[in-house]
């Protein structure tokens, strides 16, 4: 036997491993740090799109598209009276509320007793609340659940989307992206 | 159980009363009355349970309510079945039980119904959602090698077949 065959064939020899390695190397990568499965709204920076919705009580005012951009950043706030996350942020907006942050809300596929019964329990953050049952307006904001929580800045365009419920550690930021979107 | 019976029982008594009142002595009536109430008792169930489940599935009107025009509602069943569901998402929303897959299949019925074209539909949901809410791919600056590379791959297995056969022939 010459040189030349074994030096040919020493790094074909290496090859499965160094794939085998390559593909554990993929995996532990795939567990360790897991894609963000979250559906982001393609909406942001874009105007808030046209609605018009009816309070989720009888002689309340409901919300509309209209009601913001008047110089003035706000909160919407997509929430369920089934919904526990919600639940969890309730605190949360009831202390940006009390920073005088201006909340909308849009109830979404919820019932007016459940509603009121949510509101009577965790209390009641929002200006004015929108009823969305059938869960138009909320596919028309690109929101893929429940609770997400939109800033709306003072000419009515979204400014920033955040998906899931306000931790405590989100406030901060929030104030933050309201401060910016003036 | 001990805290059922008592309501459960209260009218049965109650009609068995009537019953003895009304006809004397004649046990085989009022078996055949119990038995009558029973099996409308559970005919009520069988039809209100399904009625009372739909109800708490969705407050969006066509979430599981088909358009009444066949062609159409062929038309939005062809489309549910190309869109994700962005809850669960491997499932489409023809197959997803989750709120919002509803409230996903009634905009579409909606706006089939107003003689809207699926494709602009499922326009409007990418405009918002991206790719990733649809299931039928679009050629975009991102895709095209998914529907180039199959080309390529024929392409140059038909150049190697041809210069081997060729080869061939000419030995």
């Amino acid at each position: 036997m010459s040189e030349a065959p074994i030096r040919a064939r020493s790094w074909s020899t290496w090859l499965p491993l160094a794939l085998f390695l390559g593909f554990i190397a993929l995996v532990a990568v795939g567990l360790l740090r897991p894609a963000d499965r979250n559906v982001a709204s393609t909406l942001i920076d874009r105007p808030l799109p046209a609605f018009a919705l009816p309070g989720p009580i009888p002689g309340t005012p409901g919300l509309k598209s209209a009601d913001f951009g008047h110089g003035q950043p706000r909160l919407l706030n997509v929430f369920a009276s089934w919904c526990l996350p919600c639940k969890a942020e309730a605190p949360q907006l009831k202390q940006l509320a009390a920073a005088g942050v201006s909340i909308e809300g849009i109830s979404v596929r919820d019932r007016p007793d459940d509603l009121q019964a949510f509101l009577a329990q965790n209390g009641n953050p929002y200006r004015s609340i929108g009823a969305d049952d059938a869960g138009s307006v909320q596919l028309a904001l690109g929101s893929s659940g429940v609770p997400e929580t939109y800033v709306i800045d003072g000419r009515g365009r979204i400014r920033y989307q955040h998906i899931g419920d306000i931790r405590p550690e989100h406030v901060a930021m929030l104030l933050d992206k309201l401060k910016a979107a003036q | 159980m001990r805290a059922r019976n008592p309501h459960a029982a209260a009218y049965p008594l109650s009609l068995v009363k009537r019953e003895r009142k009304a006809a004397e002595g004649c046990a085989c009536r009022l078996a055949v009355v119990r038995l009558g109430q029973c099996l409308l008792i559970a005919l009520l169930a069988l039809i209100t349970g399904p009625l009372a489940a739909q109800e708490m599935a969705s407050t969006a009107p066509y979430a599981y309510r088909q358009l009444d025009d066949a062609g159409q509602e062929a038309k939005a069943q062809a489309l549910m079945e190309s869109l994700r569901c962005l809850q669960c998402q491997g499932q489409s929303i023809a197959d997803s039980d989750a709120p919002i897959a509803g409230s996903m299949r009634s905009l579409v019925r909606e706006r089939i119904a107003r003689g809207e074209q699926p494709e602009a539909i499922r326009g409007w949901l990418i405009e918002r959602y991206g790719d990733y809410v649809s299931y039928a791919p679009r050629v975009t600056g991102l895709t095209w090698p998914l529907f180039a590379l199959p080309l390529v791959l024929v392409a140059l297995a038909a150049f190697l077949l041809r210069n081997r056969f060729g080869r061939g022939g000419a030995a």
